[in-house]
Parts: structure tokens; C-alpha cells; sequence
């Protein structure tokens, strides 16, 4: 056991990444050849047959993207309380999911969101809109991870980013193009657990340092454990006023705007196809309801941890750099500042570290992403428990990106060869052009992921408000609103996205001014990330305008409605 | 459908709807309510280190919106056995 420890103790940071890296890949792609796709009801929906946990778990890998485990703490960190938007709106979307959209689509029972809407609104137009939201939708989201993939590999391997990102699209093609959505599930389910246990092992580590308390949720909320009787909030609210930034608690961004975010979050998680595509996977429709609880619980175990870790980072690093020497700083800041991810420049020239909120007297620029990629080498946690961060890492940005593939091929397969350019093509030739569709869309990402467009980033946060602002009054409408007809769905999506399109263009994006125009010029005061709930609200009452002026929707389809509105007799989900 | 059949149906989807409208209300009180309009009256509560109002907005909401959907899953099955429409 000794001589064990010793030999653990003797294998460095670089080894373990390679060794944890590599047996999580081996497991992935053992799992895609056991799981292979024989059918397109398996690559669209894996056989429909899914047991609620399993889709439970696949949801949540699913849904946890690079920036969910990277990011989004950091973003807290530096955010304090306004960081509430992305954990309220990530979150609060699947109490919609499972409340008025999941049991409905299941019952419905077909393979993609613009099949749900072609159908209901009786209309290629509407199949073709939905096609269209739905590929702007996903292409925007998963460049993002694609260049998340890439980013981890470059940092834990010593790769460059590049040859990351080639690397992930490999693994992502042999998975998705050989397994379909069958392949991914079970990919997905061994993804969580790498993931949550990479997230989970050091925020505990952590918290026992800082509070004497094992569990996160507990921790940041206790008194510090060096005895001094002060709770830790209390602190960090100290340490950030003094240094000039807004108390920690109290966050700086407008009400309103906080208000718009989290809802356009919220709705846009709701209406997210790759989200809505795995609740085709599951048998009956009390699964449906089953699996979308799973699946958040499993969300909130991380989505509670990250503030908790967002507080201990942020406390940690102010306390280990604020007004130090720079002589004395540990080797973790040196390592991350030859990244490029800290910078410190000596403005007074003293000597020391000036972190503060004033602009021209704060000497640190710290990257967000750091505090959760360099939080175990701040902590000094184990080498073992930092390479496990970076296989957590691509486990969350490999399952985003394979989930959000898959829904990219099924709707130019499915959706535009199978029901508007082919109708005739048999089940063989459409599972090869599912699979067809899978390698180019690998590819696209993979093009995006290497030469990201200087907009990339800036738009992924808006995948939220486009899906907000196209689908989810479309199949709302659908469900609860028998009248609801293809006129009025047809012009509320169209405007939906187009104005949070144009909104998106000029207040993120600045194409059409000279300069990006100020916040002060913002509508009612909502920043674009947040208007997607004003496109939403823009589109439920373009439809429900619209329809008032045109006819009703044949007798057939109002029995659809009325038949996905009951339960029972779901069977499994069907193309034909 | 016959007429039988569609007065069940009816029913079936009214006590949904209620449901929903119920479990949607909390879900809209924990969060925007708790958590961002009435913010800065509950922080002035504390329960151990956390100002109420920040509690809710980065823990005690989503913990709500966990148990929201299993009562929801609850209350459908017992709704669907009522209906027959469970399987």
C-alpha cells in the first residue's frame, strides 16, 4: 500500500491527464460500438426505448456544455449575485420542459421539433421555419463547444488548440455517425458521471479547507474554519468593497434586465431542439415526466455546487494575491500567467499586486475560465484531482456537441431530405444520409471550432433568445391552443426570430453602427442576451393576432391536439 | 372519440391545466419573486451565512424547481390512474 501511495504520489500533473483522458475516451468508444445504430428510429430516437433514469442522465450531459462546467462559475465569481441568471434561467426551463412541453411531444411521438411543428401547423412552410430556427439555433451553440473541446485539449495536453479541436471531432464522428442518438445516450450517461465527479471532488476538497464543511451547498454559507466566527459571505461582501468592486451579494445589474435574462434563459431552454429530441427517447409519457425530474435533479447537483465554488474561488484568489509581492506569488499564478489567462502589469511599479475595481489603478486581469480550471492547483489539491478537471472538461463539451449533431443531421435527413426533397427515399438510404448529414456537420463545427468568427462567442449566449423567440410560443401555442393555426405560427416565429435577429446584429454585434451602441440605448433597458423574452412575448401575440384574421385549422388537426393532450397509448415514436 | 369519451377527456385536461397553474405559480414566486423582485426586502433575514434573498436566487429556487416537477410527476400519475389513461 505504501510503496502504492508513493508510486501515485511520483506521477505528474501531464501523466495523469493522459492516463484519465485516455481510459474516458477508451470507455466512449467502447460504449459507441456496443450501441450501434441498426435502423433510423435508432439514430433519431434510440429505438424509443430509453428507461427514464438512463434519459435522465443523458439529458443532463447533454445539456452541460463546456460553459456550464468551465465557465459558468467564474462568470459567478465575478458576477456575485447577478450570476443568478444563468443558475435560475438554466435550471427553471425544465419545470417548463416538464410541465408543458415534454409529455405532449413524447405523446405526439415523431423525431424532431420541426416535425412537431410541420405536422401541427399542417405546412411545409412550417416545417421549413422551424428547419431554419432549428439549424441557426444548434450551428451557433455547438461551434462553441467545439472550440471548448479544443481550448481543454490545448491546455491539459499541450496540444494546440487546433489539433484539440480535430482530435474531439474524431471522437464526436465516431460516436455520433456510428451510434446515432442510441450511441450518444449511452455516451452521454458515462459522460455524467465523469463529469459530475470531476466537478464535484474538488469543490468538496475545497470546501473542507475553507469551512470544515464536506458539501459545497452547506459550505459557502457557513463560518470560515479558521475559527475567526466570520461567515464566509460576510468576508468576500468585506473584500470586495474594500477593493472598490459592488458588495458580492448585491451583483450591479438592473432589475429589469436581470428579470429578462433569466426568463429568456429559462423559455429558451424550454425550447431548445436538442433538449426536446431526448424526451422522443423514453417508452410512455409518464417517462417523459419522470425523466425530465431526473435529469434536473442530476443538473442542480452541479448548478448548486458552481456558486459555492464561485465563492471559494473568488475569496481564495483575492486573499492569495491582493497587495502581495509578486515575488512571493505560487507557482499556479506564474504557470496560468505564461497562458495568457492572468496578466499583471506593474503600473505603479511597487512591487506588488494591486487588484481592484478601478480601471486604471487595477494592475491583474484575471480570465474567468481560470477558476475552475486552476481552482484545484489554488487549493493545492492532488495532481490526480487537476487532470480530472480536464477529463470532466471534455466529457461536458464532447456530449453537448454530439447531442446537438445529432439534431443538425436529423433535421436536414429527416426534415428536409425524408419529408420535403424526397419523400420516397427508403429507411436504408435515409439512415445513410442521417449518417451523411452527421459527417458534415462534424465537419462544419469542426470549421467553426478552428477558425472561430470573431462573433462566435458573443452569439452562443444567444442560441437562448433565438430558441425563446421561435419555437417555444410555436409549440406552446400547439399544445394549449386548439385554434392556434399555420398563419398565425408561420408569422409569429418569422417575426420572433427576425427581431431578436436584428436586435442581436445591432446592440451585440454593433454591424449596423459605427461603434457597438451604448447600454443606455438598450430597449426598456434589456440587454440583448435578455431581449429574447421580448421576441417571445413579440411572437405570441403576432400569432394570436394573425390567427385571429384567418381560418381555423382543419377538424384533422384539432384531433391531433386533442389526441397528444391524453396520455395514454403513446407507443413508440414513429416517422411515418 | 365518442361524446362519453370526450367529456373524460375534458375533465381529464381541466384538472391538468389547474396543476399546472398552480405548480407554475410557486415556480414563478421562488424565483422571480424571491430571487430578484423582492430580493432586497428577504435580505434582510438570514438563515446561517446567506441573505435570504441570495439564497434564493443561487440555491433555494432551484431546489423548489426539483421538487415542482416530482410532485408534478406524482400528482399525473394519480390524475392518469383516476382517468384510466395510465399504462
Amino acid at each position: 500500500m505504501m510503496s502504492n501511495m508513493m508510486v501515485l504520489a511520483g506521477v505528474d500533473v501531464q501523466q495523469w491527464t493522459y492516463i484519465l483522458v485516455g481510459l474516458t475516451f477508451a470507455l466512449y468508444i467502447g460504449i459507441a460500438i456496443w450501441s450501434r445504430a441498426n435502423s433510423t428510429k435508432d439514430f433519431y430516437v434510440a429505438g424509443g426505448g430509453v428507461s427514464p433514469l438512463a434519459n435522465g442522465m443523458a439529458t443532463a450531459a447533454d445539456w452541460m456544455s463546456a460553459a456550464s462546467f468551465i465557465s459558468m462559475a467564474g462568470i459567478i465569481s465575478f458576477a456575485g449575485y447577478d450570476g443568478a441568471v444563468y443558475l435560475m434561467g438554466w435550471t427553471g426551463g425544465y419545470v417548463l420542459l416538464a410541465l408543458l412541453l415534454a409529455p405532449y411531444l413524447r405523446k405526439f411521438g415523431k423525431f424532431t421539433v420541426p416535425d412537431f411543428i410541420g405536422d401541427r401547423y399542417y405546412s411545409k412552410t412550417a416545417r421549413l421555419v422551424a428547419v431554419f430556427c432549428a439549424l441557426l439555433v444548434s450551428f451557433t451553440y455547438v461551434a462553441g463547444q467545439m472550440r471548448g473541446v479544443g481550448i481543454v485539449f490545448s491546455r491539459f495536453l499541450e496540444v494546440d488548440i487546433n489539433t484539440g479541436v480535430i482530435i474531439g471531432m474524431f471522437i464526436v464522428l465516431f460516436y455520433a455517425v456510428l451510434g446515432g442518438m442510441k450511441g450518444i445516450t449511452y455516451t452521454q450517461v458515462a459522460q455524467y458521471c465523469v463529469l459530475i465527479f470531476a466537478f464535484m471532488v474538488p469543490a468538496i476538497f475545497i470546501s473542507i479547507q475553507m469551512t470544515g464543511n464536506p458539501i459545497p451547498q452547506f459550505g459557502f454559507g457557513s463560518e470560515l474554519a479558521d475559527g475567526s466566527g466570520t461567515y464566509l459571505l460576510d468576508k468576500l461582501d468585506g473584500l470586495s468593497t474594500e477593493l472598490g468592486f459592488a458588495e458580492y451579494t448585491e451583483g450591479s445589474k438592473a432589475m429589469i434586465d436581470v428579470f429578462a435574462i433569466t426568463l429568456a434563459l429559462m423559455v429558451g431552454t424550454a425550447g431548445l431542439p436538442h433538449v426536446i429530441v431526448r424526451f422522443f427517447t423514453v417508452k410512455r409519457v409518464r417517462d417523459a415526466r419522470k425523466s425530465a425530474g431526473i435529469a434536473l435533479l442530476l443538473i442542480v447537483i452541479l448548478y448548486t455546487t458552481a456558486p459555492a465554488v464561485a465563492v471559494f474561488a473568488r475569496t481564495n484568489m483575492i486573499e492569495t494575491v491582493s497587495n502581495k509581492p509578486i515575488t512571493s506569488v505560487p507557482d499556479w499564478f506564474k504557470k496560468w500567467e505564461t497562458t495568457g489567462l492572468i496578466t499583471f502589469t506593474d503600473k505603479n511599479n511597487d512591487g506588488r499586486i494591486q487588484y481592484v475595481a478601478n480601471n486604471d489603478a487595477n494592475e491583474l486581469v484575471v480570465d474567468r475560465d481560470i477558476m475552475v480550471l486552476a481552482n484545484p492547483e489554488i487549493a493545492n489539491l492532488p495532481n490526480w484531482v487537476i487532470a480530472l478537471v480536464a477529463a470532466g472538461g471534455l466529457a461536458a463539451a464532447l456530449s453537448t456537441a454530439a447531442g446537438l449533431l445529432l439534431v443538425i443531421s436529423a433535421s436536414v435527413s429527416h426534415d428536409l431530405v425524408k419529408k420535403i426533397i424526397n419523400p420516397k427515399i427508403s429507411e436504408k438510404g435515409e439512415l445513410i444520409a442521417a449518417r451523411l448529414s452527421a459527417v458534415g456537420a462534424v465537419c462544419v463545427a469542426g470549421y467553426f471550432g478552428i477558425n472561430p468568427p470573431g462573433f462566435v462567442a458573443a452569439v452562443v449566449a444567444l442560441a437562448f433568445g433565438l430558441a425563446a423567440a421561435s419555437f417555444f410560443p410555436a409549440i406552446i401555442l400547439g399544445i394549449f391552443y386548439k385554434r392556434m393555426n399555420k398563419e398565425g405560427a408561420i408569422a409569429g416565429m418569422v417575426v420572433g426570430i427576425v427581431t431578436m435577429l436584428l436586435y442581436m446584429i445591432k446592440y451585440k454585434l454593433g454591424w449596423f453602427d459605427e461603434t457597438l451602441p451604448d447600454k443606455s440605448e438598450w430597449w426598456f433597458g434589456i440587454s440583448p442576451e435578455g431581449f429574447g423574452t421580448v421576441a417571445m412575448v413579440l411572437n405570441f401575440v403576432v400569432s394570436v393576432a394573425i390567427m385571429k384574421f384567418t381560418p381555423k385549422p382543419p377538424r384533422r388537426v384539432q384531433n391531433i391536439v386533442e389526441k397528444i393532450r391524453i396520455p395514454s397509448g403513446a407507443g413508440k415514436a414513429t416517422g411515418h | 372519440m365518442n361524446k362519453k369519451e370526450k367529456i373524460k377527456a375534458k375533465a381529464y385536461w381541466h384538472e391538468n391545466i389547474k396543476y399546472v397553474l398552480i405548480l407554475l405559480t410557486i415556480w414563478f414566486l421562488v424565483s422571480y419573486g424571491a430571487g430578484i423582485l423582492f430580493k432586497d426586502e428577504l435580505n434582510q433575514f438570514k438563515i446561517a451565512g446567506f441573505k435570504l434573498g441570495f439564497w434564493f436566487a443561487q440555491q433555494g429556487s432551484m431546489y423548489v424547481f426539483v421538487i415542482l416537477i416530482f410532485v408534478y410527476v406524482r400528482l399525473m400519475n394519480a390524475l392518469d390512474k383516476k382517468y384510466g389513461y395510465d399504462e
